[in-house]
């Protein structure tokens, strides 16, 4: 299982602050995870979908697409952080 | 070096003089507070709303300080960031660096605040006449963080 967290307008956009899922087989890197988070269509698709100004982290540092995820780790996306 | 996140307000000079402690050796002491605006994009902002990823927040601020001290001769950092809503004229951000010289101090002071703006897991939500809205992150918070790369 990962825990996925979403944030801001993620958070409200796809109606869930978190969840978890058992890691699918195929999956092995950040980026493969969003590609499966955008394979649910809708809103999913239009939140995370290629081109959309989204962030991550993975275990609670900030990541970028070809970063490993594997059981257990926690990942979250966000949009660009605006803080300050 | 310390890392908060908090609802509620800051006391400046409290904060200043807790950092400062006995340390005979600070010489400089640099803060920076922001204060949440009542215009945003042309919008009037009657308040605004901020969320954080608690946990990552703290690691990342305390990242952020470490790269500092590499930097530059730090004594003593804090940091103190609000979170929930606020109004304007409402401070959100505290950033105080202790230092033997002034120079250490004003660029870390800087410094953490730039990598903040574009590293810390922080989101604002603000409500205006037209509704509530995110704010957008801006190119020139990147381009400010950025700089810091090209000097020591």
């Amino acid at each position: 299982m990962v825990t996925i967290l979403y944030f801001a307008r993620l958070r409200e956009a796809l109606g869930r602050n978190s969840e978890q899922i058992p890691l699918p087989p195929a999956v092995r890197d950040l980026e493969g995870l969003r590609a499966h988070l955008v394979a649910r269509g809708g809103s999913w698709a239009q939140e995370l979908g290629p081109g959309k100004p989204v962030r991550a982290a993975v275990n609670q540092s900030m990541a970028v697409g070809d970063m490993p995820v594997a059981d257990g780790d926690e990942i979250a996306f966000f949009p660009p952080v605006t803080g300050g | 070096m310390s890392v908060r996140i908090q609802p509620g307000n800051f006391d400046v000079g409290a904060e200043i003089a807790q950092l400062q402690g006995n340390d005979r050796g600070i010489g400089a002491i640099a803060s920076f507070v922001g204060i949440v605006r009542d215009v945003n994009e042309g919008d009037r902002v009657s308040e605004m709303t901020l969320e954080h990823y608690p946990g990552m927040t703290e690691k990342a601020i305390e990242a952020i300080i470490a790269q500092a001290r590499s930097r530059w001769q730090i004594s003593d950092a804090l940091v103190v960031h609000r979170i929930g809503t606020l109004k304007p004229a409402e401070p959100i951000v505290l950033v105080i660096v202790a230092s033997a010289h002034r120079g250490d101090a004003f660029a870390a002071c800087e410094f953490i605040m730039d990598y903040l703006k574009t590293r810390a897991p922080f989101w604002k939500k603000e409500q205006s006449a037209t509704g509530p809205r995110w704010v957008e992150a801006r190119s020139t918070d990147d381009i400010a963080a950025e700089r810091w790369r090209l000097k020591g």
